[in-house]
């Protein structure tokens, strides 16, 4: 919203039509990478959407039942939602300009979110050795598509965390590395909001049949 | 509306011109705050993954249910202890864009597997051997 | 060429020299005028020694008005190339009757049709309206630049690079024969195993990231730019419009960018989401694509009724009528243009209940579109009406836009569609609504904001000339097209048995001959304009005596836009300020603070080309390598964090004083 509430002046008066010194407007990245976040919500509701309808296209091959391990879903739920408080505590040691605490919480965090990944390659990879890779059926197509995007975004995560780690030890805690941490926050719980819906819809629902 | 912002003027700072609060108006947590979500989140997630691994209710109709609903809540969970969401924030606009956002992955899924519902009822895929068999 | 096979295939992929369409005449005929002309082209610029000054001023620029005329400069370059596919159509139809099969054999023809769509829609219509927008808004709104100048520099290089790829489809390989929405399984693997779809694909995949990024960008800056005072209520209805076609590209291409990769993945991983088997789908394809289609094209057409607004008010001498219903009709289309799209495909079998639904939420929608309708007409009502240029485009789509929307509303009744579906009557309808509606807009914008942007107006005999030849020949071009669908008529067919049906394609060939003198005028008028640009000069900065904050600026405005930034009070800020005494500051200036111009989008741009086309090729290397090369080299500009610098005060002065000079010289 804009910075003054200006009033239509009193009758007779020019009013002032123009600002005298430099106008600083509020600072629009915030809200730019809420926006972004909201738009990669739709490509993942298109994904989740194809995982509904074609979710049970199983082509006489394996049904959810058959192939989902949840003691290892429930582990990597674990991980991704540890990385989560993690980098919370990453976002509360910036905010009291605790340049190493911050550093070490990012990463934790990071660690956590390698392990997920790697867990989560473990489970694709026995998948597809026992035939049930992404080309078996629609169902599987979905699957694999669904949660592996989400895997890259992991990833990526973890690229611009790694980044961030760099340019926070090179240049400290600056106004705008603050703000891509805090961009990278947004991100990151915002992925870990997808995977309650992965583990839900797909793991836990698939395998209930 | 007017907003709060304050111009604290850095100088020597070459920034762009968002430098001046980076959101310290937009919410941030507190250690007490992420642990309540933490804790919550823990509980939502334990209770769908028990109920389905012990196969605890007889009926999946009523487990799926729950697991769908507990799902629900967390990711509210989520927004509001780790993601600071509230009706301030951007002056209203994130959520406003959260809502939108939602309606729009609402429509998108409902309205997807009800017109494929129907299509595939009136126009149902089918096998090669299906087709050669067609009357 | 190698003696060793597989190290061609490693190093080429599946590029051969007989991808090379050396033996269609047509093409080398093409090739060899573009090769001319490029080089020609690039000689001239050397000659001049241009590539610096481009390289500084317009390539590198972040600032949003270079950016948004490079926008429009693309989509002119663009409507050439799309319409002459439409030219070659319109001859191939009115010729191939009686046992003849005119001049373009049906594989190739295939391809003109979907190049034709393809480019309309993603290379002429999507950055017209954006330059527009880009231009504009900043403006209007009184601010110095959109919220995030590196990245609108970034998404026009993505844009053009996505323009780029489509083009090269012309000389290496071949173009998708699918339609411009290519639906499965034609554009599955099996039935399309060429490299045209993936073209398609990577071409719009590229588009499309600049496009959405483009959309947040915009939003950003209307949301939190405003200048003091402008409240959302006393916005011009172009920000509106502007706001409303950005919030609906942000909720809609990542649907698109999904499903082409879901399209990608059958293509290249063999998974099986469209395929006919194993579980596929294809009419999921369908669904998916229109959720995105719909709101698509009203994108196109909010910002050419924020035009028509815009125009109106200012060459009626008059304020907008009903400026808060404008504002409700159109967030009412933005939020109702989800809930239409499978009108799109009412004959693909969804039954009568979801056939209704939809068809009565498509004809509710064209309620708002009235309502704006009649605010137009009302606002001309009693008003000192001047038939500039702009004004004729936009009385001439009141009544071409008009009655294809009613055409429209023929279509939205679903058992009038069965009959009518891909018949020749649709492809009238959408045209009639596209051409009439979006590029008549486009027509007026460029008409009404050329002289703010270039500082001198365009000629209006040749404006003029150019507008009857487009609507005469809009007229004859596709009348003929709505009697021929309704006779039953098939749209992308290329040959007819029918002799009683040649009449029509002869005067719709006409027609398009007829629009082809109009974009002649056109290219005519901006070059006659330049040959007389100094009586043609804009001294004051409001040619048109406006309404809205970009007039209050010079022609064109100065790099920072506004010296001081403005204060507003009410609608039409600038009509306020005129009307109540405002003078211009001529002392006092200060430094502004203003980004710097980058490389980086034209780099990234080029990289992208080279990963779709090693995509497309399979040449898997050379995706790799520039894969990791953008993702280096994105990472490496966030490591510079000296991205601005200061408009010394002298500097401001002398720009300004400039300016108190020049307008001191009119009377």
């Amino acid at each position: 919203m804009t910075t003054h509430t200006a009033n239509a002046p009193m009758d007779g008066e020019t009013p002032a039509f123009y600002l005298k010194e430099e106008h600083h407007p509020e600072g629009s990245t915030m809200l730019g990478f809420w926006i972004y976040i909201m738009s990669d919500c739709l490509i993942f509701a298109v994904l989740f959407a194809t995982y509904a309808v074609l979710g049970h296209s199983y082509a006489a091959g394996p049904s959810p039942a058959d192939l989902f391990e949840l003691p290892l879903v429930a582990l990597n739920t674990a991980m991704l939602l540890f990385s989560s408080i993690t980098y919370g505590f990453a976002m509360l040691a910036m905010e009291k300009d605790n340049k190493s605490g911050t550093l070490m919480w990012l990463t934790i965090t990071g660690i956590f979110g390698a392990l997920f990944i790697f867990f989560e390659l473990y489970e694709f990879y026995h998948l597809i050795l026992d035939g049930a890779g992404p080309q078996r059926s629609a169902f599987l197509s979905a699957f694999f598509t669904l949660v592996g995007t989400h895997g890259l975004h992991v990833t990526t995560g973890i690229v611009w965390l790694i980044t961030l780690m760099v340019q926070v030890g090179r240049y400290g805690l600056i106004a705008e590395n603050k703000r891509r941490l805090m961009c990278l926050s947004m991100f990151w719980h915002f992925l870990d909001v997808v995977w309650i819906g992965v583990f839900s819809l797909v793991y836990l629902m698939g395998v209930l049949g | 509306m007017s907003s709060n912002a304050n111009h604290s003027h850095h100088s020597g700072d070459a920034h762009g011109h968002d430098h001046h609060h980076g959101g310290h108006e937009a919410s941030h947590g507190t250690y007490k705050s992420y642990m309540t979500g933490f804790i919550l989140s823990v509980i939502l997630t334990a209770i769908p993954f028990w109920l389905v691994m012990a196969k605890v209710i007889p009926d999946p109709a009523v487990t799926g249910a729950i697991v769908m609903i507990l799902g629900a809540i967390q990711i509210i969970v989520h927004m509001i202890y780790f993601l600071h969401m509230n009706t301030r924030s951007e002056g209203g606009w994130n959520m406003m864009a959260l809502i939108f956002t939602i309606v729009l992955v609402i429509i998108a899924l409902s309205g997807s597997l009800w017109v494929m519902h129907h299509l595939n009822a009136n126009m149902m895929p089918m096998s090669p051997e299906m087709m050669r068999n067609m009357p | 060429m190698f003696s060793n096979p597989d190290l061609y295939k490693f190093i080429f992929g599946r590029l051969t020299l007989d991808q090379i369409p050396y033996h269609e005449p047509i093409l080398v005929a093409t090739f060899t005028a573009v090769a001319l002309g490029g080089i020609a082209l690039l000689a001239a610029l050397t000659y001049f020694r241009v590539w610096g000054y481009l390289w500084k001023e317009w390539l590198t620029s972040i600032d949003h008005k270079k950016i948004g005329i490079m926008y429009v400069v693309l989509a002119l370059i663009m409507l050439l190339r799309g319409f002459s596919d439409a030219l070659m159509m319109r001859l191939q139809q009115a010729i191939a009757f009686n046992g003849s099969e005119g001049y373009l054999p049906p594989h190739h023809y295939d391809q003109v049709f979907t190049a034709h769509g393809v480019i309309m829609i993603f290379f002429v219509a999507m950055p017209f309206v954006t330059g527009l927008m880009n231009l504009v808004v900043p403006l209007q709104i009184g601010a110095r630049d959109v919220s995030f100048p590196f990245l609108n520099n970034f998404s026009f290089w993505m844009t053009t690079a996505g323009a780029i790829i489509i083009m090269i489809s012309l000389f290496i390989g071949e173009f998708a024969k699918t339609g411009w929405l290519a639906y499965p399984p034609l554009s599955g693997i099996a039935y399309s195993p060429d490299v045209g779809v993936d073209y398609y694909i990577w071409g719009l995949q590229v588009a499309g990231i600049g496009t959405t990024l483009s959309g947040i960008n915009l939003i950003a800056t209307i949301v939190k730019m405003r200048a003091p005072g402008m409240t959302f209520m006393k916005m011009p209805v172009f920000t509106w419009t502007s706001l409303c076609t950005n919030i609906l590209i942000v909720a809609s291409f990542p649907i698109l960018t999904a499903t082409l990769a879901l399209l990608t993945l059958d293509r290249y991983a063999g998974t099986n989401f469209f395929t006919n088997d194993l579980g596929g789908n294809p009419m999921m394809y369908v669904n998916l694509i229109w959720i995105w289609g719909h709101p698509e094209v009203y994108i196109l057409i909010l910002p050419a009724f924020g035009v028509f607004s815009e125009v109106v008010a200012t060459f009626c001498g008059k304020r907008l009528f009903g400026y808060a219903s404008m504002v409700y009709a159109t967030c009412v289309i933005m939020i109702l243009s989800y809930l239409v799209w499978l009108h799109h495909f009412f004959t693909m079998g969804s039954g009568a209940s979801v056939n209704s639904f939809f068809g009565i939420t498509t004809m509710i929608i064209s309620i708002p579109t009235g309502a704006k309708l009649f605010n137009w007409l009302f606002t001309m009502y009693h008003g000192r009406i001047r038939y500039e240029v702009p004004m004729l485009w936009t009385v001439g789509f009141m009544v071409t836009f008009t009655i294809g929307g009613m055409t429209g509303v023929m279509l939205a009744i679903p058992p009038a569609d069965f009959v009518l579906h891909n018949s020749l009557f649709l492809i009238a309808h959408f045209h009639n609504v596209i051409i009439g509606g979006v590029l008549f807009g486009m027509f007026a914008g460029v008409n009404y904001w050329f002289p703010k942007a270039f500082g001198f107006k365009l000629d209006p005999f040749w404006g003029k000339m150019s507008f009857w030849f487009w609507q005469i020949g809009f007229w004859f071009a596709f009348m003929p097209l709505y009697i021929l669908g309704l006779m039953g008529v098939t749209r992308r067919v290329s040959q007819f048995d029918d002799p009683s049906l040649q009449i029509w394609f002869v005067i719709a060939a006409v027609g398009a001959g007829m629009i082809a003198i109009g974009i002649a005028c056109f290219l005519i008028q901006l070059v006659v304009s330049f040959m007389k640009r100094e009586e043609l000069r804009d001294h004051t900065g409001d040619p048109w005596n406006g309404r809205t904050l970009e007039w209050s600026t010079s022609s064109p405005p100065p790099a920072y836009n506004f010296a001081f930034t403005p204060i507003v009070y009410d609608h039409d800020a600038w009509w306020d300020m005129k009307n109540r005494g405002y003078k211009r500051p001529t002392e006092g200036f200060i430094p502004i603070h203003m980004p710097k111009n980058t490389g980086t989008g034209v780099i990234l741009g080029v990289l992208s080309i080279g990963f779709a086309f090693g995509m497309i090729w399979y040449m898997w290397w050379l995706a790799a390598i520039t894969f990791v090369a953008m993702i280096a080299i994105t990472i490496g500009h966030t490591f510079n964090y000296k991205r601005d610098y200061h408009i010394p005060a002298d500097e401001v002065v002398k720009t300004e004083n400039e300016r108190t000079k020049q307008l001191a010289g009119q009377v």
